[in-house]
């Protein structure tokens, strides 16, 4: 199967296109010429890469989980470990490349939304290593939640600036970006932190994040003789690790992929993030994808015990790889991704982010399907400690 | 088919110079669905030419803190789709001011954009304007327009290229909404906008052949718009609106308030 998508549109399938104000379409038609210069760019990659080795701390390591292998009993697990990067989390592969990318436009001023403080905190961290002002937009309720990430933010010289529209979380947030943006067009670049928003972005932030599959792919070969897993599971919000993880496979049809998305307190109730589960098509944020929407089209709040993953819409990509059945979309919920946390803790020594504990706990429903000469990956997306006082409540 | 004239077209074509068309914004179901209708009456004695009803959405991106708090209340209230329709079959009833329907393209695909068009079209909706509907992705919904007799309005903004403004014009129908500001919804201080402007009123007269022009985005007095409009076809005004009911709703005389303000946005004061 060839894959080479998006169009030129910005479209998988259904899928992403620019649903934008008119005054953003200059901007993106801008960003796109520069992105696309940019990646067939020799001395872009270079800087991108040397930044990815000497300060993201790339490669990050495949480890194999003997103890979570002997667990199960059946196929090998290796895990992929986003964890190990600078701040914490995948999320800075993404900020580097878009900052770079900001740079060459010649745009000094920088905004972002975050959730959870992730994107927020490598956003903030990129900025502070190139001398570049920043804003980050985040939801009151979410600065409550995640004051850990707030004060790395504004230590690291960022003003994070509290939204307190609407339901005062990632949604809300990534509103008042976007008015930022709209308002600010001339010299602001919007750093979107996951592969969601109006074309060029899920395509960019993708290639930004594809550098995970790529060394899954060369650290297997090395470590097991062979170039793909026989299942590559990772956690979907907005989906960018997923994708990052997915993407260099999507061809290699053997290769089974699975998505997990946050169930919360169940895909049938009212507190859910699981877009795909339970959604349908529509629009928000730019992009046409699977969203949680009422009867009358307005965007329901999304629920998960996870601040990353309770977003009510998902990367268009994803909508499309749904549709196709190339990745199983799955949904994972709140005392489920719980049980995952101590799982991996216990038996690895590894306190996962609770994003990450979404794809763990699903290995209980994969593993008993799977024999021992298989090989899994889980994409381990990031670190617990930002999550300690949500992990201590419910422990 | 319909073979009466847009209501649109029609109030273009027999339009006078001697004063600017005003069309005013008003977010559907705010303050509430039955002064919705009683104000665009009240409206269409009180000089103003062409209304834009807001179709409210949970996430209006393009929108500043009015229009954001005026589709929020909307929203509580329980604002529907077939609400929003009744509004413009219930002003049909006793006016033919023209109405367009404004607003983000989510709530359209819920609803069904084909049923959607043929229901907009059958209450009397004269047009959209769809402002997260680039000419890019006009494809979404252009057939079931068209087949329905409903024109689409696109907007142009200060940063849109001179070419760009050309195709939009060309696929524009009604008129060309001209976004005066790079920014979102909201009254601003006049001098600000009118000298910003200037620049992009000179493109948009130079581009634009096709259709008329309507200015909106920032204005909140007669003097901002006679300034901003002095080579326009006529102005919008919303969040300035909004803003009066949300002052004097729900006091007694509220509605007389509201129409005292709109007639001096029309003819100042004298």
């Amino acid at each position: 199967m060839k894959y080479d998508l998006p169009t030129k549109e910005g479209y998988f399938g259904n899928f992403g296109g620019k649903f934008v104000p008119e005054i953003l379409i200059p901007v993106l038609e801008e960003l796109e010429e520069a992105y696309n210069e940019a990646w067939h760019d020799n001395s872009f990659l270079k800087e991108y890469s040397s930044l990815l080795n000497e300060y993201v701390g790339r490669p990050t390591k495949l480890t194999y989980a003997n103890r979570l292998t002997e667990y199960y009993g059946k196929a090998k697990i290796y895990l992929k470990r986003e964890d190990l990067c600078h701040t914490g989390a995948h999320k800075i592969n993404n900020a580097i490349g878009q900052i770079l990318l900001a740079r060459r436009m010649g745009k000094d001023r920088i905004i972002a939304e975050t959730g959870a403080g992730q994107h927020g905190v490598a956003t903030a961290t990129a900025c502070a290593k190139f001398g570049v002002d920043c804003i980050v937009y985040m939801g009151a309720e979410d600065m409550e939640r995640q004051k850990l990430n707030v004060e790395r933010m504004r230590l690291l010289g960022t003003e994070v600036r509290s939204v307190t529209s609407g339901s005062q979380t990632l949604k809300d947030a990534t509103n008042e970006a976007i008015r930022d943006w709209v308002t600010n067009v001339e010299d602001t670049f919007y750093i979107i932190g996951s592969v969601v928003g109006p074309h060029p972005y899920p395509k960019m932030v993708r290639n930004f994040h594809r550098v995970i599959g790529d060394e899954i792919r060369s650290q297997l070969k090395e470590a097991e003789g062979q170039e793909t897993p026989d299942h590559l599971l990772a956690c979907v919000g907005g989906g960018s690790n997923a994708i990052g993880a997915f993407y260099p496979f999507i061809e290699d049809e053997e290769v089974k992929m699975y998505g997990l998305e946050a169930a919360g307190l169940g895909a049938n109730t009212d507190e859910t993030a699981a877009t795909l589960t339970i959604g349908t098509p529509g629009v928000l944020h730019g992009s046409m994808s699977y969203l949680l929407h009422d009867t009358d089209g307005q965007i329901q709040l999304a629920h998960s015990i996870s601040a990353g993953l309770d977003y009510p819409g998902i990367g268009p990509e994803h909508s499309y790889l749904h549709e196709t059945k190339r990745v199983k979309y799955h949904s994972i919920t709140d005392n489920e991704a719980m049980e995952g946390v101590k799982l991996l803790s216990e038996t690895e020594g590894i306190i996962p982010a609770l994003e990450t504990a979404h794809a763990i706990a699903y290995l209980d429903e994969l593993m008993p399907k799977t024999s021992e000469d298989e090989i899994v990956v889980l994409n381990c997306s990031g670190r617990g400690d930002k999550d300690m006082t949500t992990i201590s409540k419910n422990l | 088919m319909i073979t009466t004239k847009n209501r649109v077209a029609q109030l273009f074509e027999n339009h006078d110079d001697s004063s600017k068309i005003m069309s005013l914004f008003l977010t559907a179901g705010y303050p509430d669905v039955e002064s919705c209708v009683d104000l665009i009456l009240g409206f269409d004695k009180n000089g103003v030419d062409m209304v834009e009803l807001g179709m409210p959405f949970s996430d209006p991106l393009a929108d500043g803190p009015t229009i954001q708090y005026s589709s929020n209340v909307a929203i509580e209230q329980g604002i529907t789709m077939e609400k929003i329709l009744d509004i413009v079959k219930q002003v049909r009833k006793k006016s033919e001011i023209p109405i367009i329907l404004m607003g983000y393209i989510n709530p359209v695909i819920k609803y069904g954009i084909e049923r959607f068009c043929q229901e907009a079209s059958k209450v009397g909706v004269d047009g959209l304007i769809i402002p997260d509907i680039p000419i890019e992705e006009s494809g979404i919904m252009t057939k079931e327009a068209e087949q329905h007799n409903l024109p689409i309005i696109y907007l142009v903004a200060p940063n849109t290229s001179d070419e760009r403004m050309r195709n939009i014009d060309e696929q524009s129908q009604g008129f060309v909404y001209c976004v005066s500001v790079t920014g979102v919804t909201g009254a601003r201080e006049g001098e600000e906008v009118a000298q910003s402007v200037q620049r992009f009123i000179d493109r948009v007269k130079t581009n634009i052949s096709q259709n008329p022009k309507m200015v909106g985005f920032g204005i909140k007095s007669h003097e901002d718009a006679q300034k901003i409009a002095a080579d326009m076809d006529g102005f919008i005004v919303g969040s300035a609106l909004i803003d009066t009911i949300r002052e004097n709703y729900p006091k007694k005389g509220w509605k007389d308030e509201v129409f005292a303000f709109v007639r001096t946005l029309k003819y100042g004061t004298e």
